[in-house]
């Protein structure tokens, strides 16, 4: 292998190789969330009859996973890269293993397994079947046909893709720490764009975010996302339900959910994510029938 | 191996050998197995009900197909003729026409035959001609695919606009169906069968074309695919073994991580590689389940027979480099793990067991019981209660071996019962607190045996650290059970705790369901206190238990009455003055509940004094079960048990082993045939004791004085001996009525027209009755 990719390079391999396959090639969602399967491109996408192809980068917020910049595999802040096929094709597994062979991964070298991993989100009310792919014992990527969505059966399947950029990048420089990676070829690392950002988030979650402002945001969240349902908006009314998720997120890092009450508050959550789905395929369901009269929920 | 089912074998002619392959994305490993024996199964049974004979049958799995060979296949089912009788020829018209409706014939296509008495009757003659072998696999094939049992399943694709498509547990891609050399047509959601399949999917991308059933196996073996997973299994063992000997180790095997890998390799290609020394100093079962659980590695051991800091992960490629890559990346991969495992082990390391447990405050064990913390002060009081009442001590426990596997601890002969309690006590305080590390938090099949390292690292008595690991103990049914008498103390009161607060608020296991793995409890329980030895009456044990739920329940309520009238003062309250006094009014009100509680209080201050006597059915149906599957017979279990108001397992186990050898020995056999003729006799009389006139005097017979002596002089005996729990005693002073009941039954009659005579000699068959009683229910014992 020559030179291998730097961080930004992979990112635009994968976009020129997505945009190829004629993905929509979208940018990052501009609200905090969890993980890539919760922007609107994939979860609200996921439903209905539309064909819909797109690819993106997601930045994901995991409070609990911040390590203060000290540990080299665990960020609070990482990037995901999203590819959504609606419906899934064929041979979307060879699509997916010939975006790995572009970002340089030589498969007559590297041990490429697909490894059972059933993919369940409760605070999305949605589940799939699929894989985790590893090379060579390490998961660099998420299989999965989703299967329902906010409670609803996905008609059709489509199938998600996402892989884990900081990890991947890591096996292709072959470095052991994620704030050694190349950002670019021109000497800027991971760590000279984020560790610092790792640091002050790190103490923001666990230490400074102040817990009344939290637990008051949650509330206004889930008022607002109620609003939006009640006035028929169910895009903005899923944006609430993100922002829910997110700040239950903060007040888990905060510790101040206790075990009893988390089960609660997930059931929140997922009640608004559902909610907002629902309201999504009745909104929609005059468009898709017109196009698709043969589709129903 | 694969799966081989003989099917009938085929006289006829010419036959052939049917082949079948369904490839699909990535089959999960833990599904082959079973599926292949499913494909197998359905096969069987669809060309049994169609008929069509067949010679074996073999299935095999890989992690992209499910493939099957049918040999022996006849080329055509049976043919077959019907006949069915009508009406008679000249039956009327509307008779004769139901008829050919029924037959789906014209009236010229039946026949007229002569009943012997004169009258002509119209027949129908119905040939079934055999159906041809390529249809009737084409059908079965079919119905293979869409009834297959798969465990989890998933829709695809662009027909997956229908939640009536196909279901399969990945994409289904291709079907290869082959009789002989030719192809059997059929279409499966858009799959049409084919004889094309495709290799290894990075040696051998490409298609393949297959002749027959016979080039399947070597044509894709020459594409790098082993389709029989029992072959690959092998190669994995073999491998494995070879890499760890190479580098001087030991592989530590592991049946199910062979299946696993086996199951993720179409091309395996077990690799060794290293990790570093100093990860060692974490406890070699981290290590061994980190590989296993997160990497399915095996692990090795060095001479020494210590773990080495080496694995053998299998790849499923022959690499070009001939896998430098590939360990190299596997090695990272487990480095980082370790150190995450490191990293939680040093953390875990820096905090006493005892700082842990405020946390176990914030877990819940049962809404309705509290939380961990409860659980913890309860079971540590019960552990305590367990010595301080001699049930547990130093000399009854310990002192029989290594129960658990490894050796006890044993508390000194000098070690005083105030000592055993308090280590019982220690350990049962610290035994949860592992719950609560990282460690445990990673991997939840590590407690118990984490607070035992924490607690020996923190420097707790080697009895108590013990304790602490093997609290949990016995798991399964071959699980070792513990001996060590501070681990038997905490071990009992924990399940104990558990058994007896589940039965309190009425989640007692039903049928099938058990969700809380009561019996899985009590069968320890039972387990442990017979290994041991324990003399234990279970029953106060039980109340023991109880009433410690019903203590720590009272202070659990005070907590939430405070909790609620707080919060209420706090709304009310303008000052802290006035909100401290409307608080203390809220409190001491007795009017005041909080609401949810109400049902409960009743619950448990009706239940706390006594036992429920359902624990105590509960744990003799157990029992029985348990010594039904030690071989003991259940009518004896049902014998003792029914003296009532036995609940000390040693002396009723004592007794059943007594028993049962008593009623399998002649003697026993005999008096237990003489007891069933005195019991029927009494019951057919309806004989009541009754006043007896004691200065009529008739000369007794001599049988019936013999008997009378032998009852003098077996009664006190029998009773005697079972008061000192001497039931071998017990069933010898039985034995000696045998031979007097014979010789009275033949001898003497006992419904004699005198009544006087009569109700004698029925009062010395209740004596007999009653003495045999006295050691166990003989009206329960079978044959």
């Amino acid at each position: 292998m020559a030179q291998p990719l730097s961080f930004q390079r992979m990112i635009l391999t994968l976009h020129d190789y997505w945009a190829e396959k004629g993905c929509v090639i979208l940018q990052p969602y501009d609200m905090r969330m969890g993980a890539g399967t919760f922007h609107p491109a994939t979860t609200l996408r996921a439903l209905g009859p539309e064909p819909w192809n797109a690819a993106f980068v997601q930045p994901c917020r995991r409070p609990t996973d911040g390590r203060y910049g000290e540990n080299p595999n665990r960020l609070q802040h990482y990037y995901q890269y999203q590819v959504i096929l609606k419906p899934s094709p064929s041979d979307l597994q060879n699509l997916y293993l010939g975006s790995l062979a572009a970002i340089g991964i030589d498969f007559t070298k590297h041990d490429i397994r697909f490894v059972e991993d059933d993919w369940e989100s409760p605070t999305l009310g949605a589940w799939g079947l699929g894989w985790e792919v590893w090379c060579d014992g390490m998961e660099v990527t998420q299989f999965t046909y989703f299967q329902q969505m906010g409670g609803f059966d996905c008609k059709p399947v489509a199938g998600e893709l996402t892989y884990g950029l900081e990890r991947l990048a890591m096996y292709i420089q072959n470095v052991d720490s994620v704030y050694d990676l190349a950002f670019n070829d021109q000497g800027v690392s991971y760590g000279d764009v984020f560790l610092e950002n790792e640091k002050q988030m790190s103490k923001y979650n666990f230490e400074v975010a102040d817990t009344e402002t939290l637990f008051e945001g949650f509330r206004k969240a889930v008022a607002e996302c109620e609003n939006c349902l009640a006035n028929n908006v169910p895009i903005a009314a899923y944006e609430q339900a993100i922002e829910a998720s997110h700040l239950f997120n903060l007040l888990q890092a905060r510790g101040v959910i206790s075990v009893a009450e988390r089960q609660a508050y997930i059931g929140r959550v997922r009640d608004l994510a559902k909610g907002s789905c629902e309201a999504w395929i009745q909104h929609m369901t005059p468009t898709w029938q017109a196009k698709y009269p043969e589709w129903t929920v | 191996m694969s799966a081989q089912i003989d099917g009938t074998p085929n006289t006829g002619a010419s036959t052939e050998d049917f082949l079948l392959e369904l490839r699909s994305e990535e089959i999960p490993a833990r599904m082959q197995e079973k599926a292949r024996a499913d494909l197998a199964a359905l096969f069987e049974a669809r060309l049994n009900a169609l008929n069509l004979p067949f010679a074996s049958i073999e299935s095999y799995a890989t992690p992209r197909r499910l493939a099957l060979i049918v040999r022996g296949v006849a080329a055509m089912t049976a043919a077959a003729s019907e006949e069915r009788k009508g009406p008679r020829a000249d039956a009327p018209a509307q008779a004769i026409e139901g008829f050919l409706r029924s037959t789906g014939l014209s009236r010229e296509q039946l026949v007229e035959r002569d009943d012997g008495k004169g009258n002509k009757v119209l027949f129908a003659v119905i040939d079934r001609p055999g159906i041809v072998a390529g249809s009737v696999l084409a059908s079965a094939i079919t119905s293979a695919i869409t009834a297959f049992p798969w465990p989890k399943s998933m829709r695809w694709g662009a027909a997956s606009s229908s939640t009536e498509s196909l279901r399969w547990v990945r994409p289904l891609q291709g079907i290869i169906a082959l009789l002989g050399d030719k192809l059997v047509p059929v279409e499966i959601a858009g799959v049409k069968s084919a004889s094309v399949t495709v290799g290894h999917r990075f040696h051998h991308p490409g298609g393949i074309t297959i002749g027959s059933a016979a080039d399947y196996i070597e044509k894709l073996r020459a594409c790098h695919v082993i389709v029989d997973g029992a072959e690959r299994r092998n190669i994995i063992a073999l491998g494995a073994k070879m890499a760890a000997q190479k580098a001087g180790l030991t592989l530590i095997e592991d049946e199910g991580l062979l299946y696993e890998n086996a199951g993720l390799t179409e091309w395996p290609m077990p690799l060794l590689g290293r990790f570093d020394e100093a990860f060692l100093d974490v406890p070699p079962e981290v290590i061994q389940l980190t590989a296993r659980v997160n990497q399915k590695y095996f692990v090795c051991r060095d001479a020494a027979g210590k773990l080495a800091n080496a694995f053998v992960c299998v790849a499923n490629i022959d690499a070009a480099d001939g896998g430098e890559k590939i360990v190299e990346g596997n090695q990272k991969v487990l480095a980082a793990r370790l150190s995450d495992a490191r990293f939680f082990y040093e953390t875990d390391l820096k905090t006493r067991l005892e700082d842990l447990t405020p946390k176990l405050e914030k877990i819940v064990f049962h809404e309705k019981l509290g939380t961990v913390a409860d659980k913890v002060d309860r079971v540590a009081k019960l552990a305590r209660w367990l010595v301080e009442s001699n049930i547990v001590t130093p000399a009854k426990a310990g002192v029989s071996g290594d129960g658990a596997g490894q050796e006890p601890h044993e508390i000194p002969a000098s070690a005083g019962m105030t000592e055993l309690a308090d280590m019982a006590e220690r350990a049962a305080r610290l035994a949860k607190a592992d719950l609560v590390t990282g460690m445990v938090g990673e991997f939840p099949e590590l407690q118990g045996l984490m607070g035992g390292y924490y607690a020996a690292a923190q420097g707790e008595p080697a009895a108590v650290a013990e304790a602490i690991r093997d609290h949990y103990k016995p798991v399964g049914q071959g699980d070792d059970v513990p001996t060590a008498p501070v681990t038997v103390a905490v071990s009992l009161a924990d399940k104990l705790d558990t058994i007896a607060g589940f039965f309190l608020i009425g989640e007692m296991p039903t049928g099938s369901r058990d969700p809380f793995a009561l019996r899985r409890a009590s069968l320890a329980v039972i387990r442990t206190i017979e290994e041991a030895g324990l003399r234990l009456a279970l029953n106060s044990a039980v109340v023991e238990a109880t009433k410690l739920h019903a203590r720590n329940y009272g202070t659990r309520l005070a907590v939430i009455r405070q909790a609620v009238a707080s919060k209420a003062a706090r709304a009310i309250a303008s000052t802290p003055q006035q909100q401290q006094e409307i608080e203390a009014a809220i409190v001491s009100s007795p009017s005041f509940r909080p609401s949810e509680e109400d049902e409960s209080i009743a619950v448990f201050v009706s239940a706390a004094a006594e036992t429920p006597p359902n624990v105590l059915d509960f744990f003799a149906d157990r029992l029985k079960v348990q010594q039904k599957e030690a071989g003991v017979r259940h009518d004896l279990i049902d014998a003792v048990f029914a003296l009532g108001g036995e609940d000390d397992l040693v002396r009723l186990l004592a007794r059943v082993k007594a028993l049962q050898s008593f009623v399998t020995s002649e003697d026993g056999r005999n008096l237990l045939a003489g007891y069933k003729r005195a019991a029927n006799i009494l019951k057919k009389e309806s004989w009541a004791p009754g006043e007896v006139a004691d200065n009529e005097i008739y000369e007794a017979e001599p049988a019936e004085a013999a008997l009378r002596e032998a009852l003098d002089a077996a009664e006190p005996k029998a009773e005697a001996a079972v008061e000192a729990e001497d039931y071998e005693a017990a069933m010898a002073a039985l034995a000696s009525l045998r031979a007097p009941i014979d010789k009275f039954f033949d001898d003497v009659t006992v419904v004699d027209p005198d009544e006087f005579k009569r109700e004698m000699r029925l009062g010395l068959l209740a004596r007999i009755r009653d003495a045999v009683n006295n050691v166990a229910d003989f009206s329960k014992i079978e044959g």
